[in-house]
């Protein structure tokens, strides 16, 4: 088994560990993400009909809505979220649903960004630990 | 970097100025130190898309805030909500849909915010002008306020526009800055003809293909040969901010901040220039269907809200004319608009025709369409972006005139003259 370890920016931080869902394509979580299920459901997207709870999210960035922020704290509070997301940049959206999540459900979501180097050896069924430093660890 | 707070920030932040402002200005402090910020700015204007209702989180973070006696601190304007309050009987809605997103109406409305229920701040009179400092939510008036009015706000998203009401600050960042609004990529306009310019049609699919080529950058439009109209403009920002994560554009010569090529890009060069040619036109046009068929349930227009103009075009479009008894046709509007139109007198035009208005929210925010409309029509390339995955509906796109043929004849109809040259 190969291991490889990145050196990620923390924009939440928080432990995770999960299978990889990889896509170099940004999503909006509104009309793109079912909070009642994980599944991504824009019709459009590379990930579409792929269940992304529980699962290490890689997008580069999100478009569209600012809805966004809505679903992924209510999808948070319903236990279908991702166990964490892996961006190039900070992206606001996901941060505030993340930090709002702490303030009501003491339940941050991990966070994590990568340079795009790093983000394109990302593959989909990768396992990926997030560690509370920042690491992201490959392994496959 | 440190993020510099002024004494009055700090006694929100302490909880001296009561425990919403806490709460609200705790989060912002926390996101403007993820952004880097340096301080934060006072706003003097919100528009809060966290009244749209998604479920038991947004709820709970709005009535915790109202229970707090959260009030607003400058004057804010509220966007669409998860029903239209007095109507949504009259629809699909489930009253286990209806009464949480009721109630979140309601705690956004006790804070002393205007109940404008509409995407479209912009159409009201009350709009920020020109280089005010600004928060708002909701993707189509962030980039109408941003690229049309020249006022100032970064892409905000919901649940963070009412922090920054309550407080009457914002982060010191991204597109509050001169430095950060210069555009970033070039599109010319190669031979495309006047008379396309000039169609409202052109908009929607412009804005579709711009988003999708420029993400999360800067656009600058170049070689427009007229000036759009305020729903030109709507139409394209809307779809550019729906393909894309389009925040501010720039029209050479049109738009407040791009008087000229070299104002456009702060006298940069663009980082990269594209050609738009007809043909991605088309193509453009062509994704905007999702759908394999002429069927057709419904009609639905009005995404972002429809304004004044537009109610008085579509009236004088099906006048005289008799829509066909298998398809619905729906408007979705704000209740100012809809005051407005009856005040001129076309609304029982439209209602003869057979059209149904919504108001406060829209097809896409409630779930008010019941399961046998299955094949839809609209002008929107927001709406024809997001009502597969939101709604899982086919949908087609045209122009208002394609919409009300359409609507006439009983199935798809799509003039093709436009776009053969």
């Amino acid at each position: 088994m190969e291991k490889i370890v990145l050196e990620g920016n923390i924009v939440v931080s928080g432990e995770a560990v999960g299978v990889a869902l990889v896509a170099n394509e940004p999503l909006s979580f509104w009309g793109g993400y079912d909070q009642k299920t994980g599944e991504i459901i824009d019709r459009r997207h590379i990930l579409s009909g792929k269940i992304a709870k529980d699962k290490i999210l890689a997008i580069p960035f999100t478009r569209g809505s600012s809805t966004t922020t809505a679903v992924l704290l209510d999808a948070i509070r319903a236990k279908t979220a991702p166990a964490a997301i892996i961006t190039t940049d900070t992206d606001f959206f996901f941060a505030l649903a993340s930090i709002v999540a702490d303030e009501l459900f003491s339940s941050p979501l991990s966070l994590v960004t990568l340079n795009e180097n790093d983000f394109a050896i990302l593959k989909t069924d990768d396992e990926i630990q997030i560690t509370n430093d920042g690491k992201v660890i490959i392994s496959r | 970097m440190t993020l510099n707070l002024t004494e009055k920030d700090y006694a929100m932040l302490r909880g001296d100025e009561g425990a919403a402002k806490k709460i609200a200005m705790s989060i912002i402090v926390r996101m403007a130190e993820i952004s880097n910020a340096e301080n934060l700015l006072s706003i003097v204007g919100a528009h809060i898309d966290s009244t749209v209702y998604i479920g038991d989180a947004g709820l709970e973070f709005a009535e915790k805030l109202a229970s707090l006696g959260a009030k607003v601190a400058v004057p804010t304007t509220l966007n669409v909500s998860g029903i239209d309050e007095h109507h949504w009987q009259e629809w699909a809605v489930s009253s286990e849909w209806a009464n949480p997103a009721h109630r979140q109406m309601i705690a956004y409305q006790s804070m002393g915010t205007s109940p404008t229920w509409t995407c479209a701040p912009y159409q009201a009179p009350t709009k920020p002008a020109f280089g005010d400092q600004i928060a708002w939510g909701e993707s189509n008036a962030i980039v109408f306020a941003n690229s049309v009015i020249g006022a100032r706000t970064e892409r905000y998203p919901d649940l963070f526009d009412i922090c920054c009401a309550i407080t009457g600050r914002a982060p010191a960042m991204g597109l509050h800055l001169t430095e950060n609004r210069a555009g970033q990529i070039l599109f010319r306009l190669l031979n495309i003809s006047t008379e396309l310019q000039k169609n409202d049609v052109f908009y929607p699919v412009l804005g579709n293909l711009i988003g999708k080529l420029a993400l999360d950058k800067i656009p600058v439009i170049d070689g427009l040969q007229i000036r759009p109209t305020d729903d030109q403009f709507k139409a394209f920002g809307a779809g550019a901010a729906s393909s894309g994560g389009v925040a501010l554009f720039h029209v050479v010569g049109i738009t407040p901040e791009a008087s000229t090529l070299e104002d456009a890009f702060h006298d940069n060069e663009p980082a990269q220039i594209i050609d738009v040619t007809m043909d991605m036109l088309r193509e453009s046009r062509q994704a905007l269907n999702h759908t394999n068929s002429s069927k057709l349930d419904m009609v639905a227009v009005g995404c972002p809200h429809l304004s004044l103009v537009e109610y008085k075009k579509l009236a004088s479009l099906v006048k005289g004319k008799e829509k066909h008894p298998d398809v619905q046709f729906l408007i979705t509007s704000n209740r100012a608009m809809t005051q407005l139109a009856q005040e001129a007198g076309i609304l029982p035009l439209l209602k003869d025709f057979g059209v149904k208005i919504t108001v406060d929210t829209c097809s896409l925010t409630s779930p008010m369409l019941p399961p046998e409309i299955k094949k839809m029509m609209t002008n929107s390339a927001k709406h024809s972006y997001y009502s597969p995955g939101l709604l899982g509906k086919d949908v087609a796109f045209g122009s208002l005139e394609d919409c009300v043929n359409s609507a006439v004849a009983g199935h798809i109809i799509q003039d093709e003259s436009l776009w053969k040259k």
